[in-house]
């Protein structure tokens, strides 16, 4: 059923007894001609395009819990494309446009909302390098703009401007930025997808490769060996597990990193805001709670869950930045589990196994990547070469010397 | 998470910074095929599920570098030793942990 004005006042006046599944429950087939392992939103993306980009109609995608459980249901919502590196401005920018149109690309109410995003300067030093941030986004056509503390305040008033140690001098504001809803992005591509005829299989845990004289020939999984031609790894959070399976070592840790929701309360911020001081950034949902975090816990683990002294230093950083915070209960807090790669940003190349592709080391920041990131692996699983959008995230970058340190703190998971 | 530091005794995790892998040994420089061996040692990690030996420092305690063996899975922590016995242990043996 497509979505649209008409069916929606049709199917309330029934009193909305005629909604169908949204995708459907297929058993797997013996054979693909593509798998996608994993169904967040990079995996559910990839599908979508290879089907609509690539005519490829042979392809599932398997999951090991239900879809969208991992940290495509776990993040903090944030789209943004304010980089400085020329891949990443050109690869983030190019999911912003997809995100712009991605509601009537998809048929779904996905809720992008570009209500704008402001990274907050304390100090002269920092002012300079936001300035040059925000100039090297508009060189490359990305909207940018340096306010002043007289606008931000006009924007936001009720922050610490005159914190003693980190007083507000200024903040770089993208328009463009905002968030979007996890759930519904995790939801509209499994539609869109399905409705184009992709197999999406849930609670299908792969256990193992088929690898034949260097080339991939399918999956293990605890139903049985799916064949597949190519096969495609979207798994954030595990890919170190996934690789080692095909006997492949990465330059990956696995972190967790903890989100925060509190009580709902009436409209109070109207963007995205981060902290420049110290690690915070809030938000506030369409329910009302105010959305944020910060660091990672720092030290290699699986479990979704963190530990206490990182709760207390991002709600001491909010605090810093926004007294008015420490009057609201905390609803509730999470954690999700993160690739760190070794320089901060991702992978999307072939491996050294033919056929078997990798999307992965997205550190914090793969939620406002979906687009982009399922486009390009799409077009890299199709195509057999990378686009040249995600041509500069190599997985032998490293061992070239060609890393993409957004933060410039080198080969230190815990530092980005 | 709580660190039982064999100087200090046990103190929670805020007092320590984390440095990784602790299995991983520096390569010769003079060795054969080194430039590879360099971008193995900086950049590569198992990264498993399960029990990991990692490097923490008490920074605010004893300033001690201690090798922690700690599940990565259930955060539980069944050694810590002083990294110098650690090393001194593994150029004894010659072996890589």
């Amino acid at each position: 059923m497509k979505y649209s004005a008409f069916s929606l006042v049709y199917e309330t006046l029934r009193g909305h007894a005629d909604w169908k599944p949204v995708w459907r429950e297929p058993k797997p087939k013996a054979e693909y001609d593509v798998i996608i392992v994993g169904g967040g939103g990079h995996g559910l993306a990839a599908a979508y395009y290879l089907a609509k980009e690539h005519g490829l109609r042979n392809v599932a995608v398997l999951e090991k819990g239900w879809i969208g459980s991992g940290n495509a249901g776990r993040n903090t919502t944030i789209i943004r494309s304010n980089y400085l590196l020329p891949a990443n401005i050109q690869f983030y920018e190019w999911s912003m446009k997809l995100w712009e149109r991605l509601e009537r690309d998809l048929n779904y109410n996905v809720m992008v909302s570009q209500r704008g995003i402001i990274n907050l300067y304390h100090s002269d030093a920092q002012r300079d390098a936001f300035a040059r941030r925000g100039n090297a986004m508009r060189l490359n056509g990305v909207d940018a703009e340096l306010l002043d503390r007289k606008q931000v305040r006009a924007m936001l008033p009720f922050l610490d401007y005159d914190n003693a140690r980190f007083p507000i001098h200024g903040g770089l504001l993208q328009r463009r930025g905002g968030t979007a809803r996890h759930d519904a992005v995790v939801w509209g591509y499994a539609r869109a997808a399905d409705r184009r005829g992709v197999d999406i299989i849930q609670n299908c845990e792969v256990t193992g490769f088929v690898i034949r004289n260097g080339r991939i020939a399918g999956v293990e999984t605890a139903g049985g060996t799916i064949r597949a031609g190519k096969v495609g790894l979207a798994v954030a959070g595990n890919t170190s597990r996934l690789a080692a399976m095909a006997g492949l070592r990465l330059p990956i840790e696995s972190h967790v990193i903890q989100a925060f929701v509190t009580e709902s309360i009436k409209p109070a911020i109207d963007c995205v805001l981060t902290f420049g001081a110290g690690h915070f950034y809030v938000s506030q949902s369409d329910k009302g709670g105010l959305v944020f975090g910060g660091d990672l816990d720092g030290y290699n683990t699986y479990a979704q869950r963190g530990n206490l002294p990182t709760v207390e230093d991002i709600i001491e950083g909010g605090v810093a930045l926004w007294p008015g915070l420490g009057r609201l209960r905390l609803l509730r807090h999470w954690g999700g589990l993160i690739d760190m790669s070794m320089d901060g940003s991702p992978i999307i190349d072939r491996t050294p196994i033919d056929g078997l592709y990798l999307n992965g080391g997205w550190c914090y920041g793969g939620f406002k990547a979906t687009p982009a990131s399922g486009w390009c692996f799409a077009h890299m699983i199709a195509r057999d070469v990378p686009h040249a959008l995600n041509a500069p995230f190599r997985l032998d970058r490293f061992a070239a010397g060609t890393v993409i340190d957004e933060k410039g703190q080198g080969a230190q998971p815990n530092l980005h | 998470m709580r660190i039982v530091c064999p100087y200090c005794g046990e103190r929670g995790n805020e007092e320590f910074s984390y440095l990784g892998d602790a299995s991983l040994v520096r390569p010769d420089p003079a060795g054969a095929n080194v430039t590879q061996a360099f971008a193995n040692y900086v950049y590569m990690r198992d990264n498993p599920r399960g029990v990991h030996r990692e490097l923490w420092y008490h920074v605010a305690g004893c300033h001690s570098w201690l090798v922690v063996t700690r599940d990565t899975m259930s955060h539980e922590i069944t050694r810590v030793e002083f990294a110098r016995d650690a090393a001194s242990v593994r150029s004894l043996t010659g072996g890589g942990g």
